[in-house]
């Protein structure tokens, strides 16, 4: 195919043949792709169609049905998604709680240390900038104790008892509360390398103009540079968000044993079991109740999605 | 650490080699324009016996001529010490980094401390010097599991990491063939990586089950009743059962990333593979793949990272103990610290499972600064 068309063939076949000839061996190689990332498609949905597929069935269905054909010959129910939404719809308020602040804390942090190490340039920042960007490896078992530690000697429970009386609030937010400030602390690192990444690239004229024009740098980042990277923190939020959202380490960590009160959906989910014996069905619906919110976001924005991770 | 150090000792002597020289002729120059006795600065700043008073007219001419504002001589360092932009930079950047630098940096010191005590139980820590000891560590390079856990990290890092990159590259390569739908087929590829450990580890229980499962019920259909097996029971295939819901999970990452690094390839060097009349497989092995470096080396570090947090999967999973042939340290840390209370002997591994992270992630942060792309 790659050979030269000048050259003549053994056959002597004419240049038309040999065209052909290239353009059928194109068209079948073509199908040979499209078979590949069809299986491929297969392979990436086939867990969530098995648990989609799952979960709309009674138990006897799914015991005797093969896992990824629909309900369609009997054996249809709704019931484990009530349960299953039931059971979780606590944790589910929970995690809203938790992961929206969290998120928005941690991409305006990261920003604004973005925005003091890499716009305003002085000299020996690259320690700082090498100490934030670190943090972002470091295996979270590493703090796990001390954090179990921290926690147990800072009581935030105590410290904010005057708050427990207001109406709307409940005791079991001081756990979020911990839960919120450890996500911020660890989600700065990646929100700000995001950031840093974004205002390297922003121009350097403009930003010299604003200094010239006698602009302080507080209102360069108000009026210039935040009006600047609303696409970056469209792109932080939805990756921190996810993140936060579906992390299960800190809050077994942080939380008081089996998450008590103030659980989210992971932990949720994970001490999900439906009845004595494993029901399948009310797991897998309960895994889409979990998963929805994410799902949700990354259906909504993967573009944005994809950038933070390839950021990271 | 040893990063900082190198970042240091590059700063600081390479500041004042180099710093002072350029400074000399701008710090000469600038005054021949306008002051009369201009040999005598030149000379004065050539032997670099910087007397006050020359300084400090170097300064206001600096001041005066606004692009002197990174003179890297001893009078910049003054100046952009006292000067508005690393003041003024402070408030940005100093809160998020007091909060981070504590929860990562003083809760790791914290915990190789903890480490060093013998903490367990409910019974508090002491933390008086003359009792530390390395006791822990000890008893951890001492004990099977220890190093049954260990062998199954290394296996789960560098086997999870390989196959992801090949299959991820596999994957770019495949979706840069200019095709149809290019965004759906991307879009669904990355979709298992924005799921929850906990999510994905349910529906992989649920996929291996081994009666009414998914894989063995295909295995089945088509014949191939004898490959069947409990996968994630039976020990010989435990971990390659984990690896494989990982690699399904976390390929599409060195997807997107493979991806960008094949977009950021010239279009002329594939058309002059073509022109030489390389075949694909050619082309691709010494044209293309070669210039994937920079993108392997950032994808295998971040997979890494992804493999030592795979503890979330685990133990939804397996709960807390996975059996030997599972059995990863981040999972014996949370065993060991939360599940029996051996806080000390959990502070040990964690600090085990630091020192395996900053070896995988020190040299790369290194290169990159090199590169300068941090």
């Amino acid at each position: 195919m790659s050979s030269p068309p000048a050259t003549p063939t053994p056959e002597n076949r004419t240049r038309r043949e040999e065209i052909a000839d290239a353009v059928r061996d194109a068209g079948r190689r073509r199908i040979a792709l499209y078979v590949v990332l069809f299986g491929l498609v297969g392979f990436y949905l086939a867990p969530l169609e098995a648990g989609l597929m799952t979960a709309f069935k009674t138990t006897d269905a799914f015991n005797r049905t093969v896992p990824f054909v629909p309900p369609i010959f009997g054996g249809f129910t709704l019931e484990p998604w009530r349960v299953a939404f039931n059971e979780m719809s606590h944790a589910l308020i929970n995690s809203m709680l938790l992961a929206v602040p969290a998120t928005i804390l941690s991409a305006g942090l990261g920003s604004i240390a973005a925005y003091g190490l890499t716009t305003i340039d002085w000299k020996y920042q690259m320690p700082i900038v090498a100490l934030f960007v670190a943090g972002i490896f470091i295996p979270y078992q590493a703090v796990l104790v001390p954090l179990s530690r921290l926690f147990a000697i800072v009581n935030t429970q105590e410290l904010l008892s005057f708050l427990w009386g207001l109406p709307l609030m409940h005791e079991h937010y001081a756990s979020i509360i911990n839960l919120i400030i450890t996500h911020v602390a660890y989600g700065i690192p990646i929100t700000f390398l995001l950031f840093r990444g974004y205002y390297q690239n922003l121009s350097v004229e403009m930003i010299e103009a604003a200094k010239l024009d006698g602009a302080s740098v507080f209102s360069i980042y108000r009026n210039i540079v935040l009006p600047l990277s609303t696409s970056m923190f469209a792109v932080t939020l939805i990756y921190q968000f996810t993140q936060i959202w579906n992390d299960l380490l800190f809050a077994l960590v942080i939380l008081p044993s089996g998450g008590g009160a103030a659980a989210p959906v992971t932990v949720a989910l994970n001490s999900l079991t439906g009845g004595i014996i494993q029901s399948f069905n009310t797991q897998m619906a309960g895994a889409f109740v979990a998963a929805l919110p994410t799902l949700l976001v990354y259906v909504l924005f993967g573009e944005q999605f994809a950038e933070g991770v390839a950021g990271s | 650490m040893q990063r900082l150090r190198d970042v240091l000792r590059r700063v600081t002597p390479g500041d004042s080699g180099d710093g002072g020289a350029p400074d000399v002729p701008t710090g000469g120059a600038e005054p021949t324009a306008d002051s009369g006795d201009s040999s005598e600065l030149r000379s004065d700043g050539g032997e670099r016996t910087d007397s006050p008073r020359t300084s400090s007219e170097l300064r206001s001419d600096g001041g005066a001529t606004v692009t002197g504002e990174r003179t890297d001589s001893e009078t910049g360092t003054l100046r952009s010490l006292t000067s508005s932009d690393f003041v003024q930079s402070i408030p940005f950047w100093l809160p998020p980094f007091l909060l981070m630098a504590f929860f990562v940096y003083g809760a790791i010191g914290w915990n190789l401390v903890i480490s060093l005590t013998d903490f367990s139980g409910l019974i508090l820590p002491e933390y008086a010097i003359s009792e530390f000891d390395l006791e822990m560590y000890r008893q951890a390079f001492s004990d099977p599991t220890f190093w049954t856990a260990a062998r199954n990290t290394l296996v789960l890092l560098v086997v999870f990491t390989t196959v992801c990159l090949l299959f991820g590259m596999l994957l770019a390569i495949l979706i840069d063939q200019g095709i149809r739908f290019e965004n759906t087929f991307r879009t669904i590829y990355l979709l298992p990586m924005s799921l929850s450990f906990v999510v994905t580890a349910k529906f992989w229980a649920w996929m291996y089950n081994p009666q009414i499962g998914m894989i063995n019920v295909t295995l089945r259909q088509f014949g191939l009743g004898f490959l069947t097996t409990q996968w994630i029971s039976n020990p010989s295939t435990k971990l390659a059962a984990v690896i494989f819901a990982l690699i399904w999970q976390y390929s599409g990452y060195a997807m997107v990333v493979y991806l960008a690094g094949l977009r950021a390839i010239p279009t002329a060097h594939y058309e002059a593979a073509r022109v030489d009349g390389a075949s694909t497989i050619k082309m691709y092995w010494r044209v293309i793949l070669p210039q994937l470096r920079a993108s392997t080396m950032s994808a295998a570090v971040v997979l890494m990272v992804f493999a030592l947090k795979a503890f979330d999967f685990l133990y939804v999973m397996f709960g807390n103990h996975p059996g030997p042939a599972a059995d990863i340290l981040a999972t014996m840390m949370f065993r060991e610290a939360f599940g029996s209370n051996n806080w000390a002997y959990g502070s040990a591994i964690a600090i085990v499972l630091f020192g395996m992270a900053l070896a995988v992630v020190t040299p790369y942060l290194y290169s990159e600064y090199r590169r300068g792309e941090l």
